[in-house]
């Protein structure tokens, strides 16, 4: 028990929070870049333009069925064997950034996909033109089919910025490592206040999309 | 990268063994786990189905690396030893069992309600209708999203890395850091994750298409 008194020191509990701020804004930064690229790539896989198409789909393929961990890796040691040298910060949002956009397309792609093509026919009939249908009848009916898959996704990549604690990325981890490594009484404090810390974020942006989709009336 | 994959491929070999070995059997840890608290989570007692999901909601919310090192640090502290791969194994099969519970659960809520019913009238035990008349028609709703979360899993073995646990990226980071050419040696290392990923996922995607 004073193992737990001690190792929640006010400085040690503001360690971890500076460190859990920087998981929050590597998420969130990451989070608004994935979906703005996720999304125009899902939209260029949708579309079925001649070749770029299916060379987008290849590409988000091979990037989906990659670690995340490898392309952090590549990134922060990989590139800068070929002279590109990025830091800890941007390195993280870099490979974050990749990996869930290919993710986001994915799922972009596939809510589209599943509305109704009976809607696409019925809108142009009605003399609708494509992008007018696109914008009032698909995509409204597909972001709501997108929230749920979007929004796990997105709780993974919160998850995932703890794997940036090896490119010494001072996140939530990383703090909580620094901690344990000074004080062996300190691990299982510790370890309770990770499992608390994220848990609390990553349930937070569930249940704020549960709201959100009780509020649109799915 | 070529000269990376034939004068390192021992390694690499016995990486991507200890990869797959490490995926199959958190795969087989997982189903069984994730399948027990999937019926917890449709029990018809109440208190029942909120130890399900209080289980699926902390490990679905907190992130692989951080199970994966209480398993490595924490474990061997308080009790025994426990190896990287062990550990690794451990805190994968953990993780995902929590999202294999949430795949069985939407499969089994998925089967007609008419069935368990029809099932019960004609004299089945709750127990019987669901294994004989339930999870088998479940089990094929679940097939797709469960080889995505193999998927996963292939993926997430990586996390092994962090804790010595012999596996591809760990095998990687030994020859990133001997031979100094980083960038070829990690794409040696992703064209081997390729190679188990990426044939079943096309693969789950056709049988997606197959049964939809």
């Amino acid at each position: 028990m004073a193992n737990f008194i001690q190792a929640y020191s006010w400085l040690n509990i503001r360690y971890l929070l500076e460190g859990l701020w920087i998981t929050v804004e590597i998420s969130a930064v990451s989070i608004v870049f994935s979906f703005i690229i996720g999304g125009l790539l899902g939209l260029l896989r949708y579309v079925n333009i001649k070749y770029l198409s299916a060379l987008v789909g290849f590409v988000i393929d091979i990037i989906r069925n990659l670690p995340l961990l490898l392309i952090l890796f590549f990134t922060f040691f990989g590139l800068p064997n070929i002279g590109i040298k990025p830091d800890a910060i941007t390195a993280a949002i870099f490979a974050m950034t990749v990996f869930e956009s290919a993710m986001v397309a994915e799922i972009i792609r596939s809510g589209i996909k599943a509305v109704d093509p009976g809607q696409m026919e019925a809108a142009r009939s009605n003399g609708m033109s494509y992008r007018q249908t696109m914008q009032h009848i698909i995509l409204p009916q597909a972001i709501k089919k997108m929230i749920p898959p979007l929004v796990s996704q997105f709780v993974s990549l919160i998850k995932d910025t703890s794997l940036a604690t090896i490119i010494m990325l001072p996140e939530l981890m990383y703090h909580a490592q620094i901690i344990y490594g000074q004080n062996t009484n300190f691990v299982l404090p510790m370890f309770l206040a990770l499992a608390v810390l994220y848990f609390i974020v990553c349930y937070a942006l569930s249940w704020l999309s549960r709201v959100l989709d009780r509020r649109m009336g799915a | 990268m070529l000269s990376i994959l034939v004068n390192h491929w021992p390694e690499l070999w016995s990486g991507l063994l200890f990869t797959l070995g490490s995926s199959v059997l958190a795969l087989i840890g997982s189903l069984i786990v994730g399948t027990v608290f999937a019926f917890l989570e449709i029990s018809e007692r109440k208190w029942v189905r909120i130890i399900g999901r209080i289980y699926v909601e902390i490990f679905r919310n907190i992130p692989l690396l951080v199970i994966t090192m209480f398993f490595y640090v924490v474990i061997p502290m308080l009790f025994a030893n426990v190896n990287g791969f062990t550990a690794g194994t451990i805190g994968l099969t953990i993780y995902t069992s929590a999202f294999i519970a949430e795949t069985v659960r939407a499969g089994i809520e998925a089967v007609d309600l008419g069935q368990m019913e029809a099932a019960r009238s004609n004299g089945l035990s709750y127990l019987q209708a669901m294994v004989h008349i339930v999870f088998p028609q479940a089990i094929k709703i679940t097939i797709p999203p469960l080889g995505n979360q193999f998927i996963n899993l292939v993926k997430n073995s990586s996390v092994l890395a962090f804790v010595a646990g012999f596996d591809l990226m760990y095998q990687g980071n030994l020859i990133a850091s001997t031979t100094f050419d980083t960038s070829n040696t990690y794409l040696a290392v992703g064209l081997l994750y390729l190679v188990l990923t990426l044939p079943l996922s096309y693969f789950m995607r056709y049988l997606e298409k197959k049964w939809a």
